[in-house]
C-alpha cells in the first residue's frame, strides 16, 4: 500500500517543476498535469473548460474540508490525497468496526459525514429511518449502471430511487493457518468440529451476530439469515457448546492471525487476500455448505454538512482510473467492469478475491430483518456472557 | 449598600460552587435524567429509542443477569487482589523507606498513570500473546502456554491497571499514622506482630476501605481489560452495555441496566461508608 501512496502523492514542489516541464515539452497531456499537480480544482473554477473533470458538482463551492465513514484497511490513502490535491478538499476518514455501530451514530445524530460506507442489508433501514436520501446521478457522471454487476447492486436501489452506489462486493469464509489445522476444512460444518478439536483454544469467531450466528446456522444445514426460533436454538445450543474452546470472540482478527494466536478464523474477502499475500500459509475458503455474500456500497447522509464535497468524492471514486487504485489497495472485489478490465491479471486471478462462479452459489446476501431482529441480538449477549 | 457578613459568605459560597455545580447538572444531571426516561421507553422497530412508559426494560434484567453475576463477582475479587499487592508496597513506602527515597518512590507509582491505559493494556496483549512469555517458555522447554485471553489475564490486567489508585489512599492513611504509638506499644510489650495488627492496620483501615470503594466502583464499569485481554469471552456489564447501544441498538434496556448500576454503585457506597464510619467510631471519614 505504501507503494501506492508515494507514487500517486502529488506534493513536493520539484515534482510539480518535473510535470511542468514534462507539459512544456508535450510529453504528457495538460489533463495529466491538473490532475497529478492539484490544479484541477482551480482550472475547473476559474477557466469553467467544459468538460474538465467532466462533474457538474465540481463547479459548486466544495469547502475545504468533507468526512468519510468507512471500514478499517478499506482505502488507498493516495486517493484522498488525490482527491484534495484535484478538489482543495480535505478528506476526514472515521474507521468503524461494525454496520451498527454507524446505524447508531447515525440515528444520535450530529456524525458530520458526508459520504460512508453501508453493507447492502443496511440501505432499507436507513432509507426507512430517513436517514439517507435517493442520490442525485447527474452529480456522478462517473458512474454507469451499465457496466455494474446487478447482483451486487441491486440493493442500493429501494423502491425504484437509487440512495447508495457499489463500492465493492465480497464474502465471508474462513481463513485457517494450513501449517497448524491439518484437518481438511470446506465447511462451516468442518470449521465449528476443527474449533472444538484439532484447533481447540485457537479460533475465532467474529463479535458480530450476523455472521457468527449466521455461519452457525448454515453449519446446521438453516438460512444464513433464519429468524425462526427453533433454528436459532439449535444455533445457540452450538455456540455456547464452542465456546470455551474459543480463542477469542472478536472482529479484528487479523493481528491474532498474523501472530499465529489465533489459527483459524471466520474472515472477510478483503482480510483473507491481505494475510494470505503476507502470509501464503494463511488459506482462505468458502463454506460448501454455504455463508454470505455481501457488498458495500456508498451513500450521502441527509444530515450531511457539506453534500456537494460528498458527491465530488463519490464522482471522484467511481471514476475507474481512481477505483482500480482502491481494488488494488484493499483486496476486495469490483462490481464494475470497467474497473475489471483495468485491474492486473494476478488480481484477477486470484481466486480468494474472483472465486469461481461455483463457489458463490450456496452463499446468501444478509437481509435487513436479520440485522435488526432483537432476537438475534439477545441469542448473541447470552453466547458472550456464557 | 453595604452587605452584611452573612449575605457576603453566602454569596462567596455560590460563587465557589456555581462552576462545579452548573457542570455537574449539565453533564450529570441531565444525562441521567435522560437516561432514567429512555429506560421506561421501548426499542424502536429498527433500533434506537420510541416514547412509551414501561417497566418491560427494568422486567427484562435477568437477561442480563451472567453479566451482572460476572461484574459483582469480578469487582470486589479485583478489588482484594490489588489490596494483597498494594497494601505491603504502601506500607513499604510510608513507614519502611528512607524519607530521602519516598518522594522517588512514590512518583515511581504515579508515572505509569501518565501513559494512556489502552496504550499500557495493548502492551500486555504482546507480553501474554505466543509472542511474548509463551514464546520464552518454550524457549526453555515449556511448550503451549496460553495467557492471553483468558479469565486470568483479566484479573492480571486489573491489578496491573487499577494498583496505583489503591496504593496512594493506604499510603496517605499510613503516612499520617503517629508513630509514638507505635512506641508506646513497643514500650507496653507488644512484638511488632501484634503492633502491626492491633495498632497500624486498624489505623490505615480507613485508607484500605477507600482503596477498595474506589477501585470496586471504577471495577463495575469496566470494558476496555475484559475485552482486550479476555478476547471478548469474559462478558461484563461495561460490555453488554457496549452492545447493547453500539450493536443491537436496544436504547431503553441499555439506560435500564445502566440506571440499575448506578444504583448498585450507590448502595455498594453507602455499606463502604457505614463500614468505614463504624472502623473508626467516628463520620470524619470521607471515600473518594
Amino acid at each position: 500500500m505504501s507503494k501506492w501512496f508515494r507514487e500517486n502523492a502529488p506534493i513536493s514542489a520539484r515534482e510539480l517543476t518535473d510535470e511542468f516541464m514534462r507539459l512544456k515539452r508535450g510529453s504528457v497531456s495538460r489533463r495529466h498535469f491538473l490532475g497529478i499537480t492539484g490544479l484541477g480544482l482551480a482550472a475547473a473554477v476559474l477557466a469553467r473548460q467544459p468538460g474538465f473533470l467532466a462533474s457538474p458538482a465540481y463547479a459548486e463551492d466544495l469547502g475545504s474540508t468533507m468526512s468519510l465513514a468507512t471500514w478499517p484497511n478499506y482505502h488507498d490513502p493516495a486517493t484522498f490525497e488525490a482527491f484534495t490535491a484535484a478538489t482543495g478538499v480535505a478528506v476526514e476518514v472515521n474507521v468503524f468496526g461494525s454496520n451498527e455501530e454507524m446505524l447508531a451514530k447515525l440515528q444520535a445524530g450530529g456524525t458530520g459525514w458526508d459520504l460512508f460506507v453501508p453493507t447492502n442489508y443496511t440501505i432499507s433501514t436507513y432509507a426507512g429511518l430517513d436517514l439517507i436520501e435517493p442520490l442525485d446521478l447527474a452529480k456522478v457522471p462517473n458512474f454507469d449502471p451499465k457496466t455494474q454487476n446487478t447482483r451486487f447492486t441491486n440493493e442500493g436501489t429501494v423502491d425504484g430511487k437509487v440512495f447508495a452506489l457499489p463500492k465493492n462486493w465480497g464474502t465471508t469464509g474462513i481463513a485457517f493457518n494450513s501449517d497448524k489445522v491439518k484437518s481438511k476444512v470446506t465447511s462451516w460444518k468442518d470449521f465449528f468440529e476443527v474449533a472444538q478439536g484439532e484447533a481447540t483454544g485457537r479460533a475465532m469467531v467474529h463479535d458480530y451476530q450476523l455472521t457468527t450466528i449466521g455461519n452457525a446456522l448454515v453449519s446446521l444445514g438453516f438460512s444464513f439469515n433464519s429468524i425462526k426460533p427453533e433454528e436459532l436454538a439449535k444455533a445457540e445450543e452450538l455456540l455456547i457448546k464452542v465456546k470455551p474452546h474459543l480463542y477469542a470472540i472478536n472482529s479484528d482478527y487479523q493481528p491474532s492471525m498474523r501472530a499465529t494466536d489465533a489459527w483459524m478464523t471466520m474472515c472477510w474477502t478483503n482480510d483473507g487476500a491481505q494475510l494470505n499475500r503476507d502470509i501464503p500459509e494463511i488459506q482462505f475458503v468458502l463454506g460448501t455448505d454455504g455463508g454470505e455474500i455481501w457488498s458495500d456500497f456508498y451513500a450521502i447522509p441527509k444530515s450531511a454538512a457539506n453534500k456537494p464535497a460528498g458527491y465530488a468524492l463519490l464522482n471522484f471514486l467511481m471514476d475507474p482510473a481512481n477505483a482500480v487504485k482502491e481494488h488494488i489497495a484493499n483486496g476486495a472485489p469490483t462490481t464494475d467492469s470497467r474497473v475489471l478490465a483495468l485491474l492486473p491479471a494476478e488480481v484477477t486471478g486470484n481466486k480468494i478475491v474472483y472465486p469461481d462462479e461455483a463457489a458463490l452459489t450456496p452463499l446468501e446476501f444478509g437481509a435487513a430483518v436479520t440485522l435488526t431482529d432483537p432476537a438475534r441480538a439477545e441469542l448473541m449477549a447470552r453466547f458472550k456472557s456464557a | 449598600m453595604a452587605l452584611t457578613m452573612t449575605a457576603k459568605r453566602r454569596l462567596v459560597t455560590t460563587a465557589l460552587l456555581a462552576p462545579a455545580s452548573v457542570w455537574l447538572f449539565v453533564f450529570l444531571v441531565l444525562p441521567f435524567i435522560a437516561m432514567v426516561i429512555f429506560s421506561v421507553g421501548e426499542r424502536g422497530p429498527a433500533g434506537g429509542y420510541q416514547a412509551a412508559f414501561t417497566f418491560a426494560q427494568y422486567a427484562n434484567l435477568p437477561a442480563r443477569a451472567a453479566a451482572y453475576w460476572n461484574t459483582l463477582l469480578l469487582a470486589p475479587v479485583g478489588a482484594f487482589f490489588c489490596l494483597v499487592v498494594a497494601y505491603p508496597t504502601a506500607y513499604y513506602l510510608a513507614v519502611k523507606a528512607s524519607p530521602r527515597h519516598r518522594l522517588l518512590l512514590v512518583s515511581l507509582v504515579v508515572v505509569p498513570f501518565w501513559t494512556s491505559l489502552l496504550v499500557r493494556t495493548y502492551a500486555w496483549m504482546y507480553i501474554l500473546g505466543s509472542r511474548g512469555i509463551p514464546n520464552l517458555l518454550d524457549m526453555i522447554g515449556i511448550a503451549d502456554v496460553r495467557l492471553l485471553n483468558t479469565p486470568g489475564a483479566v484479573l492480571l490486567g486489573i491489578v496491573y491497571g487499577y494498583l496505583p489508585l489503591m496504593i496512594m489512599p493506604i499510603y496517605v492513611s499510613l503516612e499520617k499514622l503517629d508513630r509514638r504509638l507505635l512506641e508506646a506499644s513497643a514500650d507496653l510489650g507488644a512484638k511488632p506482630v501484634s503492633t502491626f495488627f492491633s495498632v497500624t492496620l486498624p489505623l490505615s483501615l480507613p485508607g484500605v476501605m477507600t482503596g477498595v470503594a474506589l477501585v470496586t466502583i471504577l471495577l463495575l464499569g469496566e470494558y476496555l481489560i475484559p475485552q482486550l485481554l479476555g478476547g471478548g469471552k469474559v462478558f461484563f456489564i461495561g460490555n453488554a452495555l457496549v452492545d447493547l447501544f453500539l450493536q443491537s441498538r436496544n436504547w431503553p434496556f441499555g439506560s435500564a441496566i445502566a440506571v440499575t448500576l448506578v444504583a448498585i454503585v450507590v448502595v455498594v457506597l453507602m455499606v463502604a461508608m457505614r463500614i468505614a464510619w463504624r472502623i473508626s467510631g467516628t463520620r470524619q471519614v470521607d471515600l473518594i
